[in-house]
């Protein structure tokens, strides 16, 4: 069935077709319309579920966890202050090894106050030990938080699926919405009993560990998360043999001979896309990466992708004070780890929801294709100075 | 050349508080009456804007620093206790008001109520209390009735609402009311007295939403309306008779509901210093000397 749905109606969607068991939410825009639909998917009976209006996110993501860990689906959804507010419990989350699903609506963290779209928020949640998936379509929304359910439920690890506030999110586009009975024969019968849960030998999760034994805990939780990688790949590619949509952790647009690759995350995908085509037309050898999959972050992958390019030129939605953008940092740590590598060009753009227009993304390869000499470490695109 | 700062002239008129932005509220919103209100509450209380610093979370009604002259925060949802805490105990010369909503002040923020009551510092809060959240559009708010339809409880609410003046009183507030956005003239006697308080004033202002609870609001008030001042022997300086009040079913009972001089937060910290001063801060050599065998 096709249907006409905006981003968070794709989440809400695919909650309600994975069967998730208990959802926590508190409400906060641009995120509102997912738990608000769900609400009303619980009241109608279409979807057999405990829904709890929290008295904050912190609440919801500790209730998720109460309810992971006895071995159910679990959902929660939040933006911008909201996950800021979790991040206490994102690391307890991520270190209780419980398969918890959020979709995180980006949108710029204060002050100054802003409700818009940016990245900022999830990307300052790099070390939670959350993977994060990005989206740029409302399709790949309702695909990517079904199959984020099965990686969650394999690797005993939780997973953020990102969409850009309202652009994604309040933004309808025909969505195929998958049948149930298909939906279930990708994430079988539910979570299996969180790690350390054994019903048979009631324990104490989670009490006081030694020096004698910590680094173990976390060097288990860090091979996990490096191993999703491998399992996310899987579980994209069971999900194209059931649904004939395919999904790389990474996107290739005519990176083959390119010599000049653009990098983006998010919605802004579709303009560099639209400008890259462009340029093809004029028989400019440019492409682009679209990181999709950022934690865990697929390095020989990029490092395959850039590494035949002569420059590369990362578009980024959110900064990192006192350093570069983050999707930079990433990309030169993986493009340079084996020597060599093309130049990294760093580009800040569409803070707070401004528009990324293609008139930006002509500016970037402009500059990094005639004046990279007055570059500077980071560049911001469209600043009103 | 002259540095000298000039401030700017002191309003001398109700409306020349207010800082001529429009606020961005649904006509009919209970916080118009509030803001008109607080503007004459300025007025007669003569503040002038450079000693007056008004604080919000967020919500439609956390808006409201913005509307008013003086300096204004509008701070992370849920905190502005603490913020407001801050600036007070920075500076005590600084005239503190909090404001927020049901949502700001009694779900996210409530972990920081109850330790403002009992810390005592000389802030009045103003809670605009509409029983829903506005601003993201109609959900459930800690302060819904039980029963209530929203956007987050299509099943209708199966949760109890929370009492904020039983809370109030029983973590200890030395200064308890409750007015309504319907009747300016008793909001203005209500928040001056809170102001005029030393020590923490926590004011409830029932404040309908025309929008997302009804337009009916104001008359469903009005209609269960009665002043605490016009009943015979009622002593706001009793506990018992506030927790009555507290619980009240049928009528809604306006005005200040309880109000004791605990001391202020700063008397205590006051004490703590004159024991220093008195005691003397010891010379270094000393101390070492004490521990030695």
């Amino acid at each position: 069935m096709r249907a006409l749905i905006t981003g968070n109606e794709a989440v809400s969607t695919a909650v309600r077709l994975a069967r998730v068991e208990l959802i926590a939410a508190y409400p906060i825009t641009p995120q509102t319309s997912i738990s608000e639909k769900l609400s009303q998917y619980c009241s109608e009976g279409t979807l057999d579920a405990d829904f709890v209006k929290v008295e904050s996110e912190h609440s919801a993501m500790a209730t998720v966890i109460g309810a992971a860990s006895t071995g159910v689906r679990t959902f929660t959804a939040t933006s911008s202050q909201g996950l800021a507010l979790m991040h206490e419990l994102l690391h307890w989350s991520s270190g209780a090894r419980l398969p918890i699903v959020m979709a995180n609506v980006n949108r710029a963290l204060g002050a100054p106050w802003n409700i818009w779209g940016d990245q900022s928020d999830s990307l300052a949640q790099r070390d939670t030990g959350w993977l994060q998936f990005y989206c740029e379509s409302c399709q790949e929304v309702l695909d990517t938080t079904l199959m984020a359910f099965a990686v969650a439920e394999r690797v005993n690890t939780p997973v953020m699926v990102m969409l850009d506030g309202f652009i994604l999110s309040h933004t309808a586009e025909p969505v195929q919405i998958p049948e149930p009975d298909a939906v279930d024969s990708l994430l079988g019968g539910g979570p299996s009993p969180p790690a350390l849960v054994d019903p048979e030998n009631p324990r104490t999760l989670h009490a006081v560990t030694s020096p004698d034994h910590f680094m173990e805990f976390k060097h288990h939780q860090f091979q996990a998360a490096a191993g999703a990688e491998k399992v996310s790949v899987e579980v994209a590619e069971e999900f194209g043999k059931i649904f004939g949509r395919n999904y790389p952790g990474t996107e290739e647009f005519m990176c083959g001979d390119a010599e000049t690759i653009l990098v983006a995350s998010g919605t802004a995908a579709g303009t560099v896309r639209h400008v890259v085509r462009k340029y093809r037309e004029q028989g400019k050898k440019v492409g682009m990466m679209r990181v999709r999959m950022f934690r865990p972050y697929p390095f020989d992958e990029v490092r395959r992708i850039v590494s035949g390019a002569k420059r590369v030129a990362v578009l980024e939605r959110a900064i990192s004070p006192g350093s570069e953008g983050t999707m930079a940092q990433e990309l030169r740590s993986a493009a340079y780890s084996a020597g060599g590598g093309p130049q990294v060009y760093d580009f800040v753009a569409g803070l707070g929801g401004r528009d990324i227009v293609p008139e930006d993304i002509e500016r970037m390869l402009e500059l990094v294709e005639n004046g990279a000499d007055k570059l500077q470490r980071v560049n911001w695109l469209g600043l009103k100075e | 050349m002259d540095t000298t700062v000039q401030a700017a002239p002191k309003p001398s008129t109700p409306s020349e508080y207010k800082s001529g932005l429009k606020p961005v509220w649904c006509p009919g919103c209970g916080d118009f009456g509030v803001l008109n209100a607080l503007s004459q509450v300025y007025h007669r209380l003569e503040f002038d804007p450079m000693n007056t610093m008004l604080f919000s979370g967020i919500g439609c009604s956390s808006r409201i620093p913005g509307y008013l002259k003086g300096y204004g925060f509008n701070g992370v949802h849920g905190r502005v206790l603490p913020i407001a805490t801050g600036a007070k105990l920075a500076n005590p010369e600084l005239t503190v008001i909090a404001a927020g909503g049901d949502g700001d002040g009694f779900s996210i923020g409530t972990g920081h109520f109850p330790h403002t009551c009992r810390r005592n510092v000389d802030i009045t809060y103003i809670v605009m209390d509409n029983n829903i959240y506005g601003l993201t559009k109609g959900q459930l708010s800690p302060t819904s009735p039980g029963q209530m339809v929203t956007t987050t409880s299509s099943y209708g609410s199966i949760e109890n609402p929370i009492n904020p003046i039983g809370l109030a009183i029983g973590c200890g507030a030395s200064f308890v009311a409750r007015s309504f956005a319907g009747d300016i003239k008793h909001m203005v006697d209500v928040i001056c007295q809170g102001i005029e308080h030393k020590g923490f004033s926590f004011i409830q202002i029932l404040s309908p939403c025309v929008t997302f609870v009804g337009k009916d609001q104001f008359g469903i008030i009005k209609n269960q309306v009665r002043y605490l001042n016009e009943v015979e022997g009622y002593d706001p300086t009793d506990r018992s008779h506030a927790f009555q009040v507290a619980d009240e079913t049928g009528q809604i009972s306006l005005g200040v509901i309880f109000q004791h001089p605990f001391p202020e937060y700063r008397h205590g910290t006051e004490i703590v210093r004159q024991r220093l001063i008195k005691r003397g801060v010891p010379e270094m050599k000393d101390l070492i000397a004490k521990f030695r065998p």
